[in-house]
């Protein structure tokens, strides 16, 4: 019987010849990311207490995303523990305020195809755009697998999830996963792994594949994973960094739990419904429904091709009276890459209000938080009361293009049709 | 062997119901008092030791943050079964010495019965009807970490010897 990609990297970490979905297995990371707000501040306490180090800090990652920039002296104090740790267990890849962490992973290349990489928050997930599989898990598993570089894991039996054709004009990843969650609930995919194929995936670029990756978390997966392809070589050549074929996959005879079908043409912009991110309908239900805030943020939805999209319907356009358009970057490099290619002019033109790179308003810890009663669109990953700041705000999630389009209207509507005007 | 009082919830119980955010900054024990605020509150005063919480599926659903199990452990509850659990909140319940009982009929339980928890065998036995419930057996990897109290005295143990 054939092994699918997700047992493939489990078995080479567990150092076993092949493993079988439930079995609890040992594994050896190759990576591992912890962040300010999830890392050292909950544990280095009791590193200390048992006197043991990192066990291998050119293994390790830590990134400052969540309290960038610090807001109030607690969180400037967080910041400084982290920097304290870095420098105690002298870690060289330590990145602050130069973007979300699941963005950075991808975008340094810290994370490649066929690792197993371990991150100490719940969307590490993301990693799996690049081929990786990639779990995310809570401090306390952290602490382990940062002091001894093990952890244990319940290999995961993998669901298909196949997109028949490319995606239409106006309709983006996000729409897709969305739609998925729709449909399986947040529950669908518990314990399981996620493999996605077919030629709209191939058609795919990282940062949307990312989107995948990263909102397998809200369907409750272990992980989500896409297989290494061209796209994956051209995307680390460009950062020079090898990635050379044959890419891990799955066997051909590989046996999944289920297959999940999608085709291209079918997908629909959605948005998910205040307060269940699988309370997904079709845009045209909630046409109408009027916002006081449009949110383009977070590792999910402002990498430099999230902003793209955002441009493409901001084009030439204002954000409506009494709408604030925020766009927080997912990376230094998002911005820089949207202020060379004239985005970044796109979105200010329209009267976008650009935050600092980071968290910012996506977990309600950072800075542009919502206030009782405001209604708010926004292209981050989770809207449970309270997620964005004040229990009494409204979150919907949508695509970029949803977002901007609902930003220039003042309620939700279909991107299609501002992005057809543009055509005409 | 855990014995208790039954406390039942539903499905997708969120880890932000079961210890709001504003508490987030309290001390587990005093995050306790809180604990299940964004649901039932009150919860903490009318629960007692060995108490067990029943829930149904993808219990502790959403953010990752330990205190939730932290403080359902802290309220004096010493099992929480339930039809399945999100994956990051039954590593953390091990992590936490918590023990997380994935019993795929717990929803025929009811509230207010004694309930008696064999965790090693993977058993739940309703005391008032004699009814047995079949749980999913904690591999021993995993058993031996809760046995030990959690992940903590786990590693400090490894890092001591
Ligand atoms: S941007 Fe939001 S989802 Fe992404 S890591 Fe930060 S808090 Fe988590």
């Amino acid at each position: 019987m054939g092994k699918t990609l997700s047992e493939k990297i489990i078995a080479r970490a567990a150092g076993r010849e092949s493993v079988v979905p439930d079995e609890i297995v040992t594994v050896e990371v190759d990576v591992a990311m912890i962040h300010d707000s999830g890392g050292p501040r909950r544990y280095w306490d009791t590193m200390r207490e048992m006197d043991v180090g990192v066990w291998d800090p050119s293994k390790l990652v830590v990134i400052a995303d969540h309290y960038v920039p610090a807001k109030d002296v607690a969180a400037a104090e967080i910041l400084q523990l982290t920097r304290e740790f870095v420098e105690f267990y002298d870690i060289p890849r330590f990145h602050e305020a130069e973007g979300i962490a699941h963005t950075v992973m991808i975008e340094k290349g810290y994370v490649r195809p066929g690792m197993l990489y371990v991150g100490g928050d719940s969307h590490s997930l993301t990693g799996g755009a690049v081929g990786s599989f990639t779990v995310g898990m809570g401090s306390t598993d952290m602490l382990g697998v940062v002091t001894t570089g093990e952890t244990w894991l319940r290999v995961p039996h993998t669901i298909r999830v196949v997109l028949d054709g490319a995606l239409p004009r106006g309709v983006a990843a996000k729409d897709l996963i969305l739609t998925m969650i729709g449909d399986h609930t947040m529950a669908g995919g518990l314990y399981k792994s996620l493999e996605f194929h077919g030629s709209g995936i191939a058609a795919m670029g990282i940062e949307e594949r990312s989107v995948l990756s990263n909102m397998c978390a809200e369907i409750g997966a272990k992980a989500g994973i896409v297989p290494a392809d061209d796209v994956t070589r051209a995307y680390f050549a460009e950062r020079g960094i090898d990635v050379e074929p044959p890419y891990p996959a799955s066997d051909p005879d590989a046996s999944f739990s289920e297959t999940w079908t999608y085709r291209g043409q079918e997908i629909e912009p959605v948005v998910a419904r205040p307060h269940r991110h699988d309370d997904v309908v079709p845009v045209s239900s909630e046409t109408g429904t009027s916002i006081d805030r449009a949110y383009i943020g977070a590792c999910t939805g402002a990498k430099y091709e999230d902003l793209a999209m955002a441009a493409e319907v901001l084009r030439g356009r204002t954000v409506a009276q009494g709408v604030l358009l925020q766009v927080a970057p997912a990376s230094r490099a998002a911005l820089q890459k949207a202020m060379e290619t004239g985005v970044a002019a796109v979105l200010m033109e329209a009267g976008a209000h650009i935050l600092p790179t980071g968290c910012g308003a996506c977990p309600g810890i950072g800075t542009g938080i919502l206030g009782p009663g405001e209604v708010c669109i926004s292209t981050t990953s989770r809207n449970a009361k309270g997620r964005m700041g004040s229990p009494d705000s409204e979150v919907y999630l949508a695509s970029p293009y949803g977002v901007a389009a609902a930003a220039v209207a003042g309620r939700i509507v279909d991107p299609r049709d501002l992005l057809q005007e543009v055509a005409a | 062997m855990i014995e208790g009082t039954a406390w039942k919830f539903g499905d997708n119980v969120d880890t932000d119901v079961i210890i709001p955010g504003q508490y987030l900054i309290l001390p587990a024990d005093e995050a306790a008092e809180h604990v299940m605020a964004g649901i039932r509150p009150g919860f903490a005063d009318e629960v007692s030791e060995g108490d067990v919480i029943v829930g149904g599926t993808n219990f502790g659903t959403g953010s990752s943050r330990e205190s939730a199990p932290k403080a359902i452990k802290a309220a004096g509850i010493e099992a929480v079964v339930a039809e399945s659990f999100a994956r990051i909140f039954f590593r953390n319940c091990i992590n936490v010495g918590l023990a997380p009982v994935e019993c795929p009929r717990a929803s025929e339980i009811e509230e207010g019965q004694t309930v008696r928890v064999d965790v090693d065998n993977g058993r739940v036995e309703v005391v008032d009807t004699g009814e047995v419930y079949e749980a999913v057996p904690l591999p021993e990897e995993i058993a031996d970490i809760l046995e030990a109290g959690g992940l903590v005295p786990t590693l400090k143990e490894r890092f001591s010897s």
